[in-house]
């Protein structure tokens, strides 16, 4: 893989090993994401996708165990250099995880925290209403914007959190695994969502559910685990052809279902 | 149209199937456990009905004696059984005072220390830190009141000169506050960290700060649990008689000034059952108007406790 500083992509990763204590969690990995494109990484399960998508807004930093080698690139700049604020690193990389996790506040609250702890100064009514509508949320919720997040259904909860991370304003949104825990109809709304969204943002997605890579994103990184339990990267490259034309034969049986 | 796409399997050969026994069996172990535990429960709520049906007899006889009338209990403020004044207030007032000055201590020291351990401190930290507070939670209440008397005192009279009596309300209050400072921040520290992971995560996420986190997010979750603490911890301080016995002073004084000597509800029970009072008399019969008295206080704070818990719960499940 090519080592050169290439400022145009939205996140580069340079020889980067994950460990947790003295396991190594993922290994080597050289990594370029295209701005304004849906990456997808799949994997089988305990490869170190989510770790690695956890580690490109520092998130891991809250397991002490947690460290890292190498470089992880945003824009140019180490998010993992000394000098650098994790909390600005968040207001910048936005996520969404697994399994909806809505504040136990009201709708409305939920998209204005992050805009109001982050000093924003327009209209948080305004900024409510056009990230709800982002989120193709607006029109379901409108009339309730006082009722807890958590009296939506699993996948309204889902598109909420989008919306709370879109309204702090982020250049890249991190998937994790999003609609795991979501039915196939709010499965498609998600994936529908995330492809209007990716005009404007950068999206990287963690999924297990291949036909998902295959439908929503631009560009797919397949990770394995090596023989020592350690995730690495095995193929990257255009969903397209990693779909129909893999070069590795491991995620040829990987993407055939003939393993993981 | 629909029916036809549905196809029935057909049934498992009989004879494949072992035979079915489904019957209720006895089962005595079972039966003896179950009653035993009723027992032990039983126990517990016979004791406390007894409590009611004594406090409540022996009040009875005091609200009985000639002279004494509920509006005078709970309006004048002078409280000498023996001659005659029958003015609770004294009692009360001292006892507020003693209570808000522990919780004055408590609630915002305890508070602090269960997010510190909670949301800031590592694990390494909690492990020590956790069991020391807890010590303090062992330490016998006596020890207290003697700490109040020969520490606390002396030094809340260097601070404010003569004005402070040896007995003083607000000396026995700020050592009852360090004494309910563990109640506080172990049952808070428990409320916060049942907090789903997941919330903190977000709010991480979208670029929340330490202290933003958890003071907008986790202690908002955690809120039943913290109120439901304070309210047992106000509980706690009016009952609390060791300390307030030992240093608020041995009587009843109508003042707010928390540099005088007062006595307070409990002070007074521990005062008139540890001389020698003669049954049947308006100091003896005082005792279970008291007891009653106090009694239905924290019974009171026990369902307003449950009903604000009930109110301004942020349910995150």
């Amino acid at each position: 893989m090519t080592h050169e500083t290439n400022n145009h992509y939205a996140i580069e990763t340079r020889g980067v090993n994950l460990y947790y204590g003295n396991f190594r969690a993922v290994k080597d990995v050289d990594l370029q994401i295209v701005p304004q494109k849906i990456t997808a990484i799949i994997g089988p399960s305990g490869c170190g996708k989510s770790t690695v998508l956890r580690s490109f807004n520092r998130m891991n930093d809250f397991v002490p165990s947690f460290r890292m080698e190498g470089e992880i690139l945003f824009h140019g700049q180490n998010i993992y250099a000394e000098d650098v604020d994790p909390v600005m690193v968040r207001q910048r990389i936005g996520m969404v995880f697994q399994k909806p996790n809505p504040f136990p506040k009201s709708i409305y609250e939920n998209v204005a925290w992050g805009a109001r702890i982050n000093g924003y100064k327009g209209n948080l009514d305004e900024l409510v209403e056009q990230t709800l509508r982002d989120a193709a949320l607006w029109d379901e919720v409108k009339d309730n914007l006082k009722k807890s997040g958590l009296s939506l259904s699993g996948g309204q909860q889902q598109r909420l959190c989008i919306a709370r991370a879109l309204a702090v304003k982020p250049e890249i949104i991190l998937m994790d695994e999003p609609c795991s825990a979501l039915d196939p109809i709010a499965t498609l709304k998600i994936e529908e969502l995330m492809r209007e969204l990716s005009r404007q943002y950068t999206i990287i997605i963690v999924t297990h559910n291949m036909q998902q890579a295959a439908r929503a994103s631009d560009y797919t990184a397949f990770f394995t685990m090596d023989d020592d339990r350690a995730g690495l990267m095995v193929e990257y490259g255009e969903t397209h052809q990693i779909f129909t034309n893999p070069r590795d034969q491991r995620t040829e049986d990987y993407i055939t279902g003939r393993f993981g | 149209m629909q029916k036809e796409l549905i196809t029935h399997p057909p049934l498992a050969d009989a004879g494949s199937i072992r035979a079915i026994h489904l019957k209720k069996k006895p089962r005595l172990g079972e039966m003896f456990i179950q009653g035993f535990l009723f027992f032990c429960g039983a126990v517990s709520i016979l004791t406390t009905l007894g409590i009611i049906y004594e406090l409540g007899k022996e009040s009875l006889l005091f609200f009985q004696m000639p002279g004494v009338t509920l509006i005078e209990f709970f309006t004048r403020t002078e409280w000498q059984p023996t001659i005659g004044k029958f003015g609770v207030l004294p009692l009360v007032t001292a006892t507020l005072m003693t209570t808000f000055f522990a919780m004055l201590v408590a609630l915002p020291l305890g508070l602090s220390a269960a997010i510190y351990l909670s949301e800031y401190a590592s694990p390494r930290a909690r492990s020590i830190l956790k069991p020391i507070l807890e010590i303090l939670a062992g330490v016998p209440t006596v020890v207290y009141g003697y700490f109040a008397l020969t520490t606390m005192t002396p030094f809340l009279r260097l601070l404010f000169g003569d004005q402070v009596q040896v007995y003083n309300t607000l000396s026995a209050g700020l050592v009852m506050g360090i004494m309910i400072l563990p109640l506080v921040c172990s049952m808070s520290e428990d409320a916060l960290s049942a907090v789903p992971q997941s919330l903190r995560e977000a709010a991480y996420g979208l670029g929340g700060t330490r202290l933003e986190t958890a003071l907008q997010v986790v202690v908002p979750a955690a809120l039943s649990g913290i109120i439901a603490a304070f309210i047992l911890a106000i509980s706690r301080a009016i009952g609390e008689t060791m300390i307030v016995a030992l240093a608020a002073g041995a009587g009843p004084n109508f003042t707010f000034n928390p540099f005088l000597s007062a006595e307070t509800l409990t002070g007074y029970i521990a005062r008139i059952s540890g001389g020698d009072v003669a049954y049947d008399t308006p100091d003896y019969n005082s005792i279970f108007a008291i007891g009653l008295l106090l009694f239905g206080a924290t019974l009171l704070l026990n369902i307003l406790s449950r009903r604000l818990v009930a109110r301004f719960r942020e349910v995150y499940e």
